[in-house]
């Protein structure tokens, strides 16, 4: 597979306070990253130091093969990051007319880019006339003039209202269709947990996990029950091989998985131990359950 | 090269701001001869500047390179606003994410005062080869041509200045505060060769000899003003016993301090550009 970009022990610090600890991953062509953290975990530290606008401290990056210098790495990379910047007297085809020369790129492009984000209408217009959402949505534009191997997505949807999301993800969703890799930097869960394959969790700068969204922790999932005997019930849990924890809450038994067991298994053993149940679900937990599972576990340690 | 001017002149053109000052800075340069107009009065004598001389090759060059260079300040606020402007609305970040390097970035802002500094030059050289020949008495061209060491001083002072201006708007970020900060260091040249000259070093040229290392001073200190070496200021000095034996001239020494400070700025504004994270 082919590697995009690739960190070792990036690190940054501000004086006392290490933004950036060490981190070290690695993108492959044609998979959607999100890398995710809460506020202020140095994500955009890290897109700033890939991206040439922070300096970093220790360690190294490597764009492609590593035989490019960062700024004609960047050529081929199209990025925003948290606010759109243009300048505000320029239409949005005079902005991104000025963007296509700084890349080098034909400014043919313009009307399709334009065309993708839903700014046609609007394109002779100033950047200072436009709304948030306007803007980000012309700052995607910009970022997709180079028709770019690696699309860097810092925050798009800060900011913006529910409709304004809403757009933003159509068109991140269908760029991802069109086989670009992308990465989003995000503190929203369910903005990755939609739009990414792979998933990078971050927190005060230090990596707590890398791989495919869906393998985040190493669990079988779960199962909620319910049976008019829930004692019995509990019981029979505890005595199942497969079955480690059991929470009681709320008239629900959760019972984790330590290893893997389909809802019939499970279904047919109490049925041949006599107690029929009212309610069976298997679930695997939510990112957002994962995540906080994952950054507890850290923190405690 | 012409790549990053091209990005530049994208910037500047849709400028409204920056337009306006960049046309009023060169229609000002053609009002100097405006100067050959003036008339007064003093008692019976009627005085005419125009017959003054202040036209007459090669004593031209020197005075409107002079006059012309006051009007540097136009085309300061456009540097130091296309310096800082890309600080407050943070294009210099996208510019950079886009792919410039920061050398390129500089480079494009160097370039661009040194075009500034050209196309004033030369605007300045068609002004005053036609009011030349308009009121000059005489227009031989070995006198014509004679003295113009005047427009390569004048192009050195401005690109000096500019290069100033641009190390400003990036040190400070703000055009205003930049602008600010010019006043400010132009006090404190003063303040320091008046403290060196009446205080510290009474009576000698030693203050002369320090303050010309000093940018600002440098630069002023390229074309001497004209106005004294008019026949009438002259005549009317030697009438009052005072004679004015002063050095007109380019010096090559003085062109090459201020050549150094403006490597030194453009060295500092990158510098400064590749330490800061933005």
């Amino acid at each position: 597979m082919e590697t995009i970009l690739s960190l070792n022990n990036l690190t940054k610090r501000f004086g006392k306070l290490t933004a950036v600890d060490d981190l070290s991953f690695s993108i492959e062509k044609g998979n959607v990253y999100g890398i995710l953290g809460p506020n202020g975990s140095g994500k955009s530290t890290t897109l700033g130091m890939v991206l040439n606008v922070v300096n970093k401290t220790s360690g190294e990056f490597r764009w492609f093969d590593g035989g490019l210098s960062t700024h004609e790495a960047l050529k081929k990379v199209g990025a925003i990051i948290e606010h759109p910047n243009f300048y505000p007297y320029m239409t949005a085809v005079q902005n991104l007319a000025l963007v296509c020369k700084i890349k080098g790129t034909d400014e043919k492009k313009i009307h399709e880019k334009l065309e993708i984000v839903g700014l046609l209408d609007r394109k002779d217009s100033k950047f200072s006339t436009f709304s948030l959402g306007m803007k980000q949505r012309l700052a995607i534009a910009s970022a997709l003039l180079n028709d770019p191997e690696i699309l860097i997505l810092d925050e798009p949807t800060n900011g913006l209202d529910p409709q304004g999301i809403h757009q933003i993800r159509v068109i991140i969703r269908n760029i991802a269709a069109g086989g670009t890799t992308i990465l989003l930097a995000s503190h929203l869960l369910d903005e990755v947990e939609k739009v990414c394959s792979h998933v990078v969790i971050i927190r005060k700068g230090k990596k707590l996990y890398s791989g495919p969204v869906d393998e985040i922790v190493s669990s079988h999932g779960f199962f909620e029950v319910k049976a008019p005997d829930m004692e019995k019930l509990q019981r029979l849990l505890k005595d199942h091989p497969k079955i480690g924890k059991i929470n009681f809450t709320e008239g629900l038994i959760t019972a984790f998985l330590t290893e893997p067991m389909n809802a019939e298994e499970i279904n047919s053993y109490l049925f041949e131990k006599g107690l029929s149940l009212s309610y069976l679900i298997k679930r695997k937990e939510s990112l957002e359950e994962q995540f906080l599972q994952l950054t507890n576990q850290i923190s405690q340690n | 090269m012409l790549r990053l001017l091209n990005i530049e002149y994208l910037k500047l053109r849709y400028s409204r701001s920056a337009r306006i000052l960049i046309i009023t800075y060169f229609i000002l340069i053609t009002f100097i001869a405006l100067i050959a107009s003036i008339e007064f009065n003093i008692g019976q004598i009627e005085f005419r500047v125009a017959d003054q001389g202040i036209f007459n090759f090669p004593y031209i060059w020197h005075f409107n390179s002079y006059i012309a260079a006051l009007l540097k300040l136009f085309l300061a606020i456009v540097i130091v606003s296309m310096m800082s402007n890309e600080y407050s609305n943070r294009t210099i970040k996208q510019n950079l994410i886009d792919g410039m390097s920061k050398k390129e970035f500089i480079l494009s802002k160097f370039i661009t005062v040194l075009v500034f500094a050209g196309i004033s030059t030369l605007f300045l050289f068609i002004v005053s080869l036609i009011l030349g020949y308009s009121f000059s008495d005489f227009t031989e061209f070995s006198i014509v041509t004679s003295d113009l060491e005047y427009l390569l001083a004048y192009f050195v002072k401005l690109t000096g200045f500019f290069a100033f201006c641009m190390f400003l708007g990036i040190l400070v970020k703000r055009s205003a505060f930049a602008l600010g900060f010019l006043v400010v260091w132009y006090i404190f040249e003063n303040i320091l060769h008046a403290i060196l000259k009446f205080k510290i070093f009474k009576g000698t040229d030693t203050a002369s000899d320090i303050m010309q290392f000093f940018p600002l001073q440098a630069i002023s200190n390229l074309i001497v003003e004209p106005f004294s070496r008019l026949n009438a200021v002259q005549a009317a000095a030697t009438q009052i016993g005072e004679a004015l034996d002063k050095d007109y001239g380019i010096h090559w020494y003085q062109l090459l301090i201020v050549i150094a400070w403006i490597a030194i700025f453009v060295y500092l504004s990158l510098a400064l550009l590749k330490k800061r994270d933005l």
